[in-house]
């Protein structure tokens, strides 16, 4: 996050994070567990009241900004998701906003958009991971038939499939690349829920088989989406990267807490320079992801022209330290960090998902290299 | 303290806007200087070589000097521009690719200059700033000792008042380019019967003089760029002390962080293209290497270089978030050893990860190889962990002064420092 946001971004993340304090605790968290859902429609609905799901969508479109800054103000959410593990659709609502905000019809921008700002649509975007060419693979492809296009494919995991409302479809055809929206009980479409690592993320497996759905339903032209999909893929992977520093500050606080009240030999952790070097270090990572963190929503903001990777140097950066660094919180508090009792691994779960998740940080070191290949 | 935030001339309502000082700069660097590598430390150089890149590096910071863009951030009154951290980076963007004189920033400017500025004279100030800048004085650091590195408080190098002057007599290691400097700023015991970090005075010492020997030592890597200084009954004016006697530790305290905020790429005091960490756009070498090698198609290859590119940048956006946060007032001074870590890190790996697209390379090498100097680069990376501050003091630094965790455990405390138990004499 930025060392200094201005009073309206202040009060914005302290909005939010008020409302996280009381309607997220870390019980309500863990009370998620068994969920089939993940969490609550009332609480995203009055999350999205808050802005969450509308700050990367123009003000005529209904949407509008904290600062001028959406990408960076989008950040502060993230961040105050990471702290506290929050649930809710945070990452497919966001990408999906931006992309019919950007390229979407008139039609999706009335019946569509509205909900998912609104909170009343939860979306999923089916998409596969970035890939070294600097592209990002799909597992479903689409062609023309008549008027219409026929989906094929498997996608997963998808974030929220089961429980979307609609589905933002990323696929290959032909040459380039296509984006449809598709109706989750449009026939053909089957979605399997899978079993999901984080507490309150649920992931899916989306099957189209043979979905034939009417060319209106394209978002941007057919075929020439590949922008489109970079940028949801950058705004993504920004609030990824917000949610995994504030998850991973979140952890070395209490960790260092912890080292300060734990007393072994008759002194605490704390004092141990074994222990005390590892936090240096730590602590080192930590400010590191932040300036990042930071630099790629900045570039993401601006529309740099390195804005791809700078992005893909904060992943490589951010999702190899910040796991890393949660792992040795859980080496510093000893056994107690591997139960479910102890809350640490509720943030490693975070931080593990958002590692591997729209490509890993070894996928993203191989775009680092082609995009500098691109301007060298 | 008031060292990391901008001059007095904040709020002045007659300064320059940052764009308007950008733009000024950019058209003064296209005017004057050559397009070119900046001028750090060469460590294969042969002595004329380096004698004459060292008057290039004069040269260099007279131009900047005469062209208006010396000491942005040093006061007006010593020879400086009295304007903000936000012009400076300006300025550092816009140098970036040009030939500039980076081998007479650090330690001239930080920490050597930065010090005056908070503990010299007047005299002392109006004498050797103005001089820095035009750069006609190049200062060294004589800090550490034969005796031990880290430990700079444990200086054994004497200095005995005898009416107006103090006598000198000890040595001091690992000044980079002494023979080619005029001042140091040196730590001197000037009282043995006293705690440690009580008995310590700083003075400036001109360095070519009698009573001072100076003898280069040779690197792995082949550089004689290092020295070590021998001092014989040699005589300090006290007019040249810095603070008060026997209180050099309050300046020694300030120094180190000088020191280590240079090394992390923080200092307002140290102007041009960053030089480790790299700036945003250049072409890291490492990619060219990678490139000439022909092995870039290597997925491995591909692999190690996304990390050194991703090393090489995050350190630049960490140095500048902390370079900022200090001068927010969001970050401790002490913040500084995080950068400090960070460069060592990124330094470390790079090397490595060098060495390994470089391949057998490394090994047997001729002169138009892209892999010449690597291998010899190599055996010098501890390098980056040793000076400026090891690793393992910016480590206690980051757990102590920014994580408040408790002290390490000292024999030396409420002890005169004579009574201090001490290993044998140094072989040095």
């Amino acid at each position: 996050m930025e060392i200094t946001l201005s009073a309206d971004q202040e009060l914005f993340r302290e909005t939010t994070q008020r409302f996280l304090d009381d309607r997220s605790s870390i019980a309500a968290v863990r009370a998620f567990r068994y969920s089939p859902d993940g969490f609550e429609r009332d609480y995203w609905r009055q999350g999205a009241e808050l802005g969450w799901t509308s700050l990367v969508v123009p003000e005529e479109l209904g949407g509008g900004s904290v600062s001028g800054h959406e990408v960076v103000d989008l950040t502060l959410v993230a961040d105050a998701f990471g702290r506290r593990v929050a649930p809710g659709p945070l990452l497919p609502a966001n990408a999906v906003a931006a992309a019919l905000a950007r390229s979407g019809s008139a039609q999706q921008q009335t019946e569509v958009l509205p909900g998912i700002i609104d909170g009343t649509i939860v979306p999923a975007w089916c998409v596969g991971a970035p890939t070294a060419d600097g592209g990002t693979a799909s597992g479903v492809t689409a062609r023309a038939d008549g008027d219409g296009v026929v989906l094929d494919g498997v996608q997963a995991p998808v974030e929220s499939a089961v429980q979307a409302d609609v589905l933002l479809v990323t696929c290959g055809m032909g040459d380039g690349v296509a984006q449809f929206l598709v109706a989750p009980d449009a026939p053909g479409v089957s979605i399997t829920p899978l079993e999901s690592l984080d507490l309150t993320r649920r992931y899916g497996r989306v099957e189209l088989s043979g979905v034939r759905v009417p060319a209106s339903t394209a978002v941007g032209v057919p075929g020439e989406a590949a922008a489109d999909v970079e940028r949801q893929l950058q705004l993504v992977l920004v609030m990824q990267l917000a949610e995994s520093v504030g998850a991973a500050e979140t952890v070395f606080d209490f960790t260092l807490e912890w080292a300060f009240d734990r007393y072994s030999f008759g002194r605490p952790l704390a004092s141990y320079q074994e222990i005390k070097h590892r936090f240096a270090d730590m602590k080192t990572w930590l400010e590191a992801s932040h300036a990042i963190a930071a630099a790629a929503a900045r570039s993401v903001q601006a529309e740099a022209a390195d804005a791809a990777q700078t992005v893909s140097i904060a992943v490589a950066y951010v999702d190899e330290y910040v796991p890393e660094l949660i792992q040795d919180c859980v080496q510093m508090h000893g056994g107690i960090g591997v139960t479910y009792e102890h809350d640490i691994h509720l943030y490693l779960r975070r931080a593990t998902v958002n590692r591997v998740l729209h490509g890993t940080p070894a996928d993203h070191r191989q775009r680092i290299t082609t995009l500098q290949e691109r301007v060298a | 303290m008031t060292d990391v935030r901008a001059p007095e001339a904040i709020g002045d309502g007659d300064m320059e806007s940052v764009e308007s000082f950008r733009l000024r700069a950019r058209e003064w660097l296209a005017a004057s200087l050559r397009k070119g590598e900046p001028l750090g430390f060469r460590r294969t150089l042969s002595e004329d070589q380096e004698l004459a890149f060292i008057e290039r590096a004069r040269e260099l910071q007279r131009k900047i000097h005469d062209g208006g863009f010396a000491g942005i951030c040093f006061p007006r009154e010593y020879g400086g521009l009295g304007l903000t951290p936000a012009h400076l980076a300006a300025f550092n963007q816009e140098s970036a690719g040009y030939e500039y004189p980076t081998i007479l920033q650090v330690p001239t400017f930080s920490p050597c200059a930065a010090v005056l500025l908070e503990f010299g004279t007047e005299e002392q100030k109006l004498r050797h700033v103005p001089a820095m800048l035009r750069g006609d004085e190049i200062w060294m650091q004589f800090l550490s000792e034969p005796s031990g590195g880290s430990d700079v408080a444990g200086a054994l190098t004497t200095a005995v008042r005898d009416g107006d002057e103090w006598v000198v007599n000890g040595s001091k290691i690992w000044t980079s380019g002494a023979y080619f400097s005029d001042y140091g700023l040196c730590l001197l015991r000037t009282n043995w019967d006293v705690p440690k970090h009580r008995g310590l005075s700083v003075f400036i010492i001109k360095i070519e003089q009698p009573g001072l020997e100076l003898q280069r030592i040779e690197m792995v890597n082949g550089s004689r760029e290092f020295c070590q200084e021998f001092m014989t009954d040699l005589r300090v004016p006290d007019s040249c002390r810095v603070g008060e006697v026997d209180d050099g530790w309050t300046i020694g305290i300030r120094w180190m962080f000088h020191e280590r905020n240079a090394m992390g790429g923080g200092s307002i005091y140290v102007s041009g293209p960053p030089s480790h960490g790299g700036s945003r756009g250049a072409t890291d070498p490492i990619f060219v290497l990678a490139q000439r090698t022909g092995r870039i198609a290597d997925a491995v290859v591909r692999d190690r270089l996304g990390e050194a590119i991703a090393m090489r940048r995050v350190h630049t956006e960490l140095s500048e978030r902390i370079g900022a946060g200090m001068v927010a007032g969001a970050f401790p001074d002490t913040i500084a050893a995080v950068a400090r870590l960070m460069t060592a890190m990124s330094e470390v790996r790079r090397h490595t990860i060098a060495t390994e697209i470089a391949g057998p390379a490394i090994a047997g090498w001729d002169a138009d190889d892209p892999a010449t100097g690597l291998g010899l680069a190599y055996l010098n990376r501890q390098s980056s962990c040793i000076g400026g501050g090891t690793t393992e003091m910016a480590r206690n630094n980051i757990s102590e002064r920014v994580l408040g965790m408790p002290r390490e455990i000292v024999m030396d405390k409420n002890v005169p420092y004579r009574d201090v138990p001490k290993g044998p004499p140094s072989p040095r």
